[in-house]
């Protein structure tokens, strides 16, 4: 058995502060606004898509500091214990405007206001692993923050000219990096942290079996990773999260394994943690991968989470469901392994246990010359919710359809292979008239609902459309896509 | 030494001694904004014994209220009490013009889903929240008048008098045109999405006074709303706004039933009361931009000349009147766009719907106005087979050439949209880029591009006439110090430096010694709404009448001093030269103050020239017009129906402007705003009429990302405001707002090409990916090849 604590301990600013009564479902913006009275940080969403409540934190991560900007409406105060949160407070000490804010001020990136504190530290994070932050970086640190007033033409041109204004070495969080580094690792200390706050509970695991022993002993208790979505479930719902375990700390769960036959993601490593090593085998994944959430939400969320929610139109499940992935849940029964596309059973049906989590996903090697493409429809490009997401997987012989997995985010109550539409054209040649051929089978694998994100007649046409893109795409043609590269 | 940008319009402004008009000075608070100190209300700390209110929104669109049991939300942790109509003292009612059909709670009769049916009163505000959602609601159903169409079947209920504009004999002049076409374009609703929710903190104070904090742009509105609700005098009740974050029109009117529950509360409980409602309840909860289906039948020769225009706007009001009846009637005034009409027939349809009442949204009904005129010209341009340019140069108003007249009878005296949209054509190589666009989209690729110039022209001035007054009240020190104040208020627009630079210009010193000051009704009363674009026109003339009045007594008390003539005195950069004498300015109010001299004044001023006669539909309702063009292109993907705006450029008119770094900001935030209006902002009610794109997860205002890579902006340096405006500028907060037309008519060009340009795609607003994709499909369906 673990030792047990009572309290979680974190730098916030300067100040060491621990904390021994809080609600598993505080958020840290309610924390910092109310109880500390640092007003910087504003509510403008109360569920982590306008960004005007962002700040940073710091944490270790396989021993190093990283600090990521996150959003505080959905951030839940256990998730915490051991890290450096950094506000808008931190950046203008002094009285003296951060390089940050004196360009913000120069390029006239403010209007209201109301959204400034929370770009400030947007871009303080961009800023931190990149001094000299291109175009796109910056448009990509921005996908979480709104800006109503300026038409964002300032912000961006303020975010250029950074380097102008300093470079992060001269930064007091680069200068005191050992110090809060070596604060932070003094705080690991093994233990099991369990907060009360009336009849409330919060558990923090203080490992993979902890977390197993901990969800066998609260069977059916709400499992927190990044709270992307546990924390909407807090501020719009009022839904009682109680016995609540948070797992975003634990090291054991955030392995990326380099596995003979494929890549095994550990369920709570991050989106923005999972990029790199997913680029390496499965480039395809670049594009749907900067359009999930913004900045902050990738930061925040996991890809255990984004599975184990059960959505009918996560990001990741159609993508990884056509790579044949895999799935490992475990408990402290011991651990089962099933295909991704089992797991979902029914709208808001997973085939997990009370007392099982999702440990890793596996996603195979592909084959050479295999041919995978995801693609992810929305109203607005980035930072939205899909309409509809298509992912293939194609293997030919020649001509012919050899292998082909097709699956389909918002086409149904859950992410599913579109079984019909594969198995018209396997065995057929890769060609148009096959396509058209296998038009019909699309209203035998789906039958798509309307709603505020699209009509079931746009969903139709547009999954169809997205394999004739496909299509298209394995045939080399050119020009097929948007290129905001190209049209500057 | 840090350097900002090298665009002239925003580098740091030179040393600005002699007050800095027409110089790019950065917005007062921006220092603030970025270091997170600049307080909103909710960041104001609380006064001892705070409570805080939750609304309860009704859960369906119609019916009748079969019962409201509240006694679970009274028994939650927490609560202090609720309030529901019965606890209201005075009117029920917080209709901005009088209708008296806009209450603070329903009472039976739910007019739309989200309405308030009560609020409750808690400890914390998480308290109010939760227990809000403890009421047992019952509904006696009815079923919802959603849409227009529904409105329409239904009888065609108006919220308020419709409005025809009229000039020469449309129906005569259509039925002799040698070319006829009609048809109609369906243009979506649009929230305001400030970045700051509506919130209001009441603190009652001595016998029945109250104080409200509120993120209103319309502080005296608030102020007779409060006292109306709570059936007292008008003295008792103070408001103040320091600043909002973000109002573009949204809290005209809709800050009134926050103020008001608050107030209510705070009267009640004997409290002070915050009232921040959560984004959703909102967006629920608070009116929005109108939506439109336009019928328009136009005739015209084979050149495009228009030669008779007949159009209704119908529009989505809501359940009541709020501010539809003026909304409508800018549409109507927009109609025209830059376009002459050589007869003319425009009728509004303010129709009454069960669902939020629509409200002010910058540019207030006059997008809707010009979008739906610029479908036509597109409209006689697919069907005469030419560049719509072309179309709109052979309509665009005459000068003094009888071609000058709008359908409201106004003459158009200022017009340079001709020079702005050659000037543009120019610079933005249009001619050149439209044949390439052309040629590349001749090879049937996925991927179609589209181009398209529209222009805007905008009447500026309240339509309701007695709007068009402001005050300013400005006050000196014995320091030397000024206290500016003045009735507009402060949502971001910079209002506030532009009428700090104004004083300080008057006296001639450095913008650091005049202090801008929170908005409150008891220092400047009866205040118009900042909006219409309107502000700066009105304080800044209020303020420079203020500081005029204390001008002419310090040279007066001057002049006999040091006995010279007062044409011998002069403000000059900090100082004020008397003769051949020169003092530091805050001498000179020292010596002025030891000769009693009043050193305070209110300032007031109201718009010249304009008169308004709405039953003939006749009159010059515009003190002048602000003018502006823009070129955007797009590409569209033909499978998807995905978009992005590839280039824009802008030319626009803000006359002689106060201060180019604001004005620009003005341009490119109503730009890309309006372009989210015309693309991804979509709001959408389901089958029971309940809005369910209620937050940013579901409504898609623009990112960073889908700024147009290229995006050059220029203002009309040449220009100057033909009329005495403050320091010859131009009002600019709504004109460009409706330049996003361009994205509008470019993705269109780009869905035409799928049918060789033969038809005009009829796209309506917002072009969702989902409406591009069905257009391209449905044109594909016409013989095109997509």
């Amino acid at each position: 058995m673990p030792s047990l604590r009572h309290e979680i301990r974190f730098l916030l600013n300067e100040t060491p502060v621990t904390v021994s009564e809080a609600a598993p479902d505080t958020t840290l913006l309610s924390f910092l606004r109310l109880e500390r009275r640092l007003t910087g940080s504003k509510e403008g969403c109360a569920e982590g898509d306008c960004g005007a409540c962002t700040v940073m934190v710091g944490r270790l991560a396989g021993g190093e500091l990283v600090y990521e900007a996150v959003t505080s409406c959905i951030r839940l105060l256990p998730s915490l214990d051991g890290c450096h949160v950094v506000t808008v407070e931190h950046l203008s000490r002094d009285g003296g405007l951060h390089p940050i804010q004196q360009a913000l001020v120069d390029a006239h990136g403010s209007q209201c206001g109301f959204c400034t504190p929370g770009i400030a530290m947007a871009l303080y994070a961009l800023w931190l692993r990149s001094p000299a932050p291109g175009v796109t970086e910056i448009e990509r640190a921005l996908q979480g923050n709104l800006c109503r007033c300026t038409g964002y033409q300032p912000i961006v041109d303020a975010a250029l000219s950074l380097p102008r204004y300093g470079t992060p070495d001269a930064d007091p969080l680069a200068m005191g990096r050992a110090a809060v580094q070596q604060q932070l690792a003094a705080w690991q200390d093994g233990a099991r942290v369990e907060l009360a706050h009336g009849d409330a509970r919060a558990i923090l695991p203080a490992d993979g079996d902890d977390f197993a022993a901990a969800l066998a002993d609260n069977a059916g208790a709400t499992i927190v990773a990044g709270a992307t979505d546990v924390g909407l479930w807090v501020t719009k719902r009022f839904q009682a999260i109680s016995p609540a375990i948070f797992i975003g700390h634990l090291a054991g769960l955030q392995q990326v394994e380099a596995e003979e036959a494929g890549l095994r993601l550990g369920a709570g490593i991050s989106y923005a943690q999972a990029l790199p090593h997913l680029l390496d085998r499965f480039p395809h994944l670049a594009e749907l991968w900067w359009r999930i959430g913004g900045d902050q939400i990738r930061s925040m969320g996991t890809i255990g989470g984004n599975i184990a929610n059960g959505s009918p139109i996560g990001d990741t499940p159609p993508a990884f469901i056509a790579l044949a992935a895999t799935l490992t849940l475990r408990s402290r029964r011991g651990a089962r392994t099933l295909p991704l596309e089992d797991f979902f059973i029914a709208y808001g049906r997973q085939d997990r246990g009370a007392d099982e989590f999702v440990e890793s996903v596996f996603l195979p090697y592909p084959e050479p010359g295999r041919h995978d493409a995801a693609y992810k429809l929305s109203k607005r490009r980035d930072e939205d919710i899909s309409a509809v997401c298509g992912a293939f997987s194609l293997r030919l012989e020649g001509e012919t359809v050899a292998a082909l997995r097709i699956a389909y985010g918002g086409m149904a109550a859950t992410p599913r292979r579109a079984a019909a539409v594969e198995a018209a054209l396997l065995g057929r040649p890769w060609s148009a008239a096959s396509l058209a051929g296998a038009a019909t089978a699309f209203d035998a694998d789906f039958q798509p609902i309307g709603d505020w994100r699209a009509s079931a007649d746009y969903r139709r046409t547009a999954a169809r459309n997205l394999l004739r893109r496909f299509h298209l795409q394995t045939t080399g043609m050119a020009g097929l896509r948007l290129s905001r590269e190209t049209a500057a | 030494m840090m350097h900002g940008p090298a665009d002239p319009h925003r580098s740091p402004p030179p040393d600005a001694e002699a007050g800095a008009i027409h110089q790019p000075v950065a917005h007062d608070s921006a220092h603030k904004h970025v270091a997170g100190t600049a307080p909103y209300i909710d960041d104001l700390p609380e006064r001892d014994g705070t409570v805080h209110a939750c609304l309860g929104l009704a859960p369906q669109a119609a019916g009748r209220i079969a019962s409201l049991d509240l006694d679970a939300v009274r028994a939650a942790d927490g609560v202090l009490g609720v309030l529901t109509a019965a606890d209201i003292p005075g009117a029920n009612d917080v209709s901005p013009t009088g209708a008296g059909d806009d209450p603070v709670f329903a009472e039976t009769a739910i007019a739309f889903h989200g309405q308030p049916l009560f609020a409750v009163i808690a400890a914390t505000r998480e308290q109010a929240r939760r227990a809000a959602a403890k009421a047992v609601i019952r509904i006696d159903d009815a079923a919802p008048v959603r849409d227009i169409a529904a409105a329409r079947a239904a009888g065609g209920d108006l919220v308020c008098a419709p409005l025809t504009l009229r000039r020469g004999d449309a129906l005569a002049g259509l039925a002799a045109a040698p070319h006829r076409l009609s048809g109609r374009i369906a243009i979506g609703g649009q929230d305001h999405f400030y970045l700051e929710g509506q919130i209001a903190y009441a603190v009652p104070g001595e016998d029945q006074d109250m104080l409200v904090y509120s993120s209103t742009q319309h502080p005296s509105e608030v102020q007779h709303m409060v006292a109306h609700v709570l059936g007292i005098a008008s003295h008792a009740v103070t408001v103040e706004v320091r600043r909002m974050g973000g109002g573009f029109g949204g809290k005209e009117t809709q800050a009134s039933l926050f103020a008001c529950v608050a107030a209510l509360a705070a009267r009640r409980f004997g409290r002070p009361v915050k009232l921040r409602p959560d984004r959703d309840d909102d967006m629920l909860a608070t009116g929005k931009r109108h939506d439109f289906e336009v019928d328009y039948d136009v005739g015209f020769d084979a050149d495009g000349r228009i030669q008779a225009v007949d159009a209704v706007f119908a529009a989505r009001c809501g359940f009541s009147a709020d501010l539809s009846g003026p909304v409508t009637d800018r549409a109507l005034f927009h109609a025209d766009n830059c376009y002459f009409y050589p007869a003319v027939r425009l009728r509004s349809e303010p129709l009454r719907t069960n669902t939020v009442s629509n409200t002010a949204f910058r540019g207030f009904g006059g997008p809707q106005g010009i979008v739906a005129c610029e479908r036509m010209i597109e409209e006689i341009a697919y069907r005469l087979g030419k560049d719509p340019l072309e179309v709109r140069k052979a309509n665009f108003y005459g000068v003094a050439d009888g071609r000058d007249v709008t359908p409201y009878h106004q003459r158009v005296e200022d017009n340079i949209v001709a020079r702005l949209v050659a000037e543009l054509e120019e610079s933005a190589g249009y001619a050149a880029r439209r044949r390439a666009i052309l040629a590349h989209n001749e090879g049937g690729p996925v991927i179609r591009r589209g181009i398209a110039l529209t222009p805007v022209k905008f009447g500026i001035s309240f339509t309701a006439t007695w709007y068009n007054q402001a005050g300013a009240l400005v006050h000196v020190y014995r320091d030397g110090s000024i206290h500016l104040n003045h009735g507009g208020t402060e949502m971001g627009q910079g209002l506030n430096v532009k009428v700090a630079q104004v004083a300080a210009d008057a006296f001639q010193v450095g913008l650091d010694r005049v202090k801008i000051t929170a908005t409150t009704t008891d220092k400047v009363p009866n205040t118009s709404a900042t909006a219409a674009s309107s502000g700066s026109d009105l304080n800044g003339m209020a303020a420079a009448d203020a500081c005029r009045q204390i001008v002419a007594r310090l040279t007066a008390f001057a002049a006999e001093k040091y006995r010279v003539a007062p044409e011998a005195i002069a403000f000059e950069a900090g100082t004020v030269r008397i003769g051949e004498r020169r003092l530091p300015f805050a001498d000179l109010i020292e010596a002025a103050y030891q000769g009693r001299v009043h050193l305070s004044a209110a300032g007031f001023y109201k718009t010249p020239e304009i008169h308004w006669d709405r039953a003939s539909g006749t009159g010059q309702p515009f003190y002048y017009f602000a003018y502006g063009a823009a070129v955007s292109e797009v590409s569209i993907d033909t499978l998807t129906g995905e978009y992005q705006v590839d280039r824009v450029d802008i030319l626009h008119d803000v006359g002689r402007s106060l201060n180019p770094a604001i004005d620009r900001g003005q341009v490119e935030g109503a730009f890309i705003q309006g372009m989210g209006w015309l693309t991804t902002e979509e709001l959408w009610w389901d089958d029971a009429g309940r809005l369910r794109t209620h937050s940013p997860s579901t409504y898609k205002i623009p990112l960073a990302s889908d700024l147009p890579p290229v995006f050059n902006v220029a203002l009309a340096a040449w220009s100057e405001n033909p009329k005495r405006s403050i320091k010859r500028s131009k009002a600019v907060g709504e004109p460009p707002f409706m330049l996003s037309t361009s994205v509008l008519e470019a993705l269109s060009m780009a869905v035409a090409s799928v049918a060789d340009y033969r038809v005009c795609p009829r796209l309506d607003a917002p072009a969702t990916p989902e409406r591009v994709l069905l257009a391209v499909e449905r044109l594909a369906g016409q013989g095109g090849t997509p």
